[in-house]
């Protein structure tokens, strides 16, 4: 009787402090969570807010005569050699006819962006008809007057410290009095390669050298990946060669990235003789990037497998390869699938290993095919970051938005993909 | 216990053996041998599990295989169709033979063998697919049914032949793992029983059972007897006396005592099997 009660007694006296340990500990992990979610959340809202601006952009509307005389001065329309811009030009002329002098007229030229040109040569391209007559259109302001507009260049310094002149910025008033300055969605962006103008820059060339490598990485990661892990988990005898084996692919999973790109140029361009900049190569090298990891999931799938489930299979007659292929490999999955995903991710957001293969330069051009030359998205946020215009600022924000919305997508897939397909037993 | 009721008036018996010397007492022959075993070993390994068992078992007789944890008796089931090639450490030596062959010469597939001796695991485990797949699939991977007539035809015969076509005939397209333990184990034995085997082997089939789903599962044992061979390994001495025509007793690794179920329960001959079934160890 005495012990239970020394015994009650030794419990009471210990509860409050296990239960201070208690509270201490879960404040600890509420503050960690805490300090998690503040540095995401001011992570997303610099990102947003720097980058949202980049999704629009600033338009102004001229009157443009589509004159014959400049366009086809022998009678013939040659699109290559046809001075587009010198239309653009003597329609700011028209609009600003006080403005003289060359000083004046080269400044005032420069509020509107060379893409205006392209603009029209491609309407003029595409319409000839149109050639003799007068268009109102909407062209692209340059990239410091959309900064003005967006409020991104203070127009309140000295005019030495700002690259917009106190003219231009009462030319762009008197368009936005008129009600011919409007910022509209930037469709530039999404449908445009790489340019050095930043109001012509468009993210389209990257995404497509992205999914073009994406591509081959998948279609050669997750079949040789599976095949792998299959063979090891399933058919290998376990020995020494097959720890060798083991340990090798957990310690590639580890190696920097940029080894494997070295290893890229080494094998890929200068022995097997590929082109550079290629996303062939870049899906290459991120393959070898993404098998460990592939590997590694693919196998904790199979050994997730319920060795009843094998037996039962076993017990009735199926060969291993029967086994492996009715049983186990349906129920491995949606682990492999979401291992796989995430070894995409990975890739995607892989930039250090296409800079030794060629893949961050300066490439105008959509590419068409595995071959062309092509930059790939986190490359191209590097390239930007890099660029002095003001202008880029926000686009290397709007291109991290849109690949965190690439990845953003790949893991909901993967979470989707494990939710369906998951099975029980 | 039932059994250690009459156990009193046997003890006296002069020729009683009580040390372990790995022989074999009562008799280990069957009136119609079907498989034998001749001093099988198995080792996983340096551990010697099994030490010179041999045993024959008979055409159309449940033989139960009881004994305490640990005394070999599922490594010897899982020799008899080869199950034990699967562990990697594991080594068997000696001779079994199946209707006079030996099952592990060198031509022997353990595909082919594990059709004509098929096992029932100690926890029910379906496949996760339907009803119907589950029975279908030994059929399927060996190709017995030409068509989808003759396959619909072995589905619904070995569900019958299992006792569980009433409870699932309108829901074959349900997945196995939705039916309750009981159920599940019965649908394994159907997917056993529709390769058409020669042998059945069964671990433990009932532990994880109600005593309503256990008796089920040895009535069904009962019928099945009649065409097969059934191996039973049971921690259940009731369900060994019940079912089974002959018991084998397994100890540390050695096969001390083989005789018919009526002698092995009321005249053991061997101290260790008397003392594991009046419950003195086990």
């Amino acid at each position: 009787m005495s012990t239970d009660r020394t015994t009650r007694r030794k419990v009471e006296a210990g509860l409050p402090r296990r239960r201070r340990k208690e509270a201490r500990f879960k404040v600890l992990g509420m503050l960690a969570t805490a300090v998690g979610i503040l540095f995401l959340g001011v992570f997303f809202a610099s990102l947003i807010g720097k980058g949202a601006s980049a999704f629009k952009q600033t338009y102004l509307q001229l009157e443009i005569e589509l004159s014959e005389t400049v366009l086809a001065p022998d009678g013939e329309l040659d699109l290559a050699f046809a001075d587009f811009e010198g239309l653009v030009r003597a329609s700011l002329r028209r609009e600003l006819p006080d403005v003289t002098g060359r000083q004046d007229r080269r400044e005032l030229y420069r509020i509107v962006s060379i893409g205006a040109g392209y603009q029209l040569r491609d309407l003029v391209a595409g319409n000839p008809e149109l050639l003799g007559t007068t268009q109102s259109l909407w062209v692209p302001a340059s990239s410091n007057i959309d900064m003005l507009i967006k409020g991104n260049i203070d127009a309140s310094l000295a005019e030495a410290l700002r690259p917009v002149s106190d003219k231009q910025i009462a030319w762009v008033e008197f368009f936005r009095e008129a009600g011919r300055l409007e910022t509209r969605f930037n469709s530039a962006l999404f449908s445009n390669g790489d340019s050095r103008e930043p109001e012509l820059a468009g993210i389209k060339g990257a995404v497509m050298g992205s999914l073009y490598m994406l591509m081959v990485t998948m279609v050669l990661s997750f079949p040789i990946g599976v095949a792998a892990a299959i063979y090891l988990e399933e058919f290998a005898p376990r020995n020494r060669w097959s720890d060798l084996i083991e340990v090798n692919i957990n310690n590639l999973a580890a190696v920097p990235s940029i080894v494997f790109g070295l290893l890229g140029l080494a094998v890929f361009i200068n022995w097997a003789a590929l082109p550079r900049s290629a996303p062939l190569v870049g899906g290459l090298v991120l393959t070898l990037l993404t098998l460990p990891v592939i590997i590694i999931a693919s196998r904790a799938a199979i050994k997730a497998v319920p060795p009843s489930i094998r037996e039962a299979a076993l017990g009735l007659g199926a060969s291993q390869t029967q086994v492996v292929f009715h049983h186990v490999l349906p129920l491995a999955m949606p682990g492999m699938l979401t291992g796989a995903i995430i070894g995409m991710s990975r890739a995607l957001g892989e930039s250090a290993p296409l800079l030794m293969i060629g893949m961050v330069a300066f490439i105008v051009d959509v590419p068409g095919s595995l071959t062309d030359p092509a930059t790939a998205l986190p490359v191209q946020i590097f390239l930007w970051a890099d660029s002095p215009e003001r202008a880029f600022a926000e686009r290397t924000s709007a291109a991290i938005i849109v690949l965190l919305g690439f990845l953003l997508v790949m893991n909901l897939t993967a979470v989707i993909l494990r939710k369906r397909m998951e099975r029980k037993w | 216990m039932v059994t250690s009721e009459g156990m009193s008036t046997v003890t006296e018996i002069p020729e009683r053996r009580t040390e372990l010397t790995g022989e074999t007492v009562g008799n280990i022959r069957s009136d119609h041998p079907f498989m034998v075993a001749e001093d099988v070993n198995v080792y996983y390994g340096d551990n010697h599990a099994i030490q010179h068992v041999s045993l024959e078992i008979g055409k159309k007789e449940v033989i139960a295989l009881i004994g305490p944890s640990g005394c070999g008796k599922s490594t010897f089931l899982r020799c008899l169709n080869r199950m034990n090639d699967t562990i990697e450490t594991a080594r068997v030596t000696g001779n079994i033979t199946l209707d006079g062959k030996d099952i592990y010469r060198k031509e022997q597939d353990p595909v082919a063998l594990r059709a004509r001796v098929g096992m029932v695991f100690q926890k029910p485990n379906p496949f996760p697919k339907s009803i119907y797949d589950n029975v279908a699939y030994g059929p399927r991977i060996h190709g017995l049914a030409a068509d989808r007539a003759e396959l619909d035809n072995i589905v619904h015969s070995s569900l019958e032949r299992a006792g569980l076509i009433n409870e699932v005939k309108d829901r074959l397209d349900e997945p196995g793992t939705s039916l309750s333990g009981g159920q599940q184990q019965r649908l394994c034995i159907a997917r056993t029983i529709a390769v058409n085997p020669e042998v059945i082997l069964m671990d433990e089939p009932c532990s994880a059972l109600d005593p309503l789903a256990t008796a089920r599962i040895e009535d069904l044992m009962d019928e099945l007897c009649e065409d097969y061979a059934i191996v039973i390994v049971t921690h259940s001495m009731q369900q060994a006396a019940r079912v089974s025509k002959r018991v084998a007793y397994f100890h540390l690794g050695l096969l001390v005592e083989v005789d018919e179920t009526d002698k092995i329960f009321t005249n053991p001959r061997h101290k260790l099997t008397e003392d594991y079934i009046t419950g003195r160890i086990g």
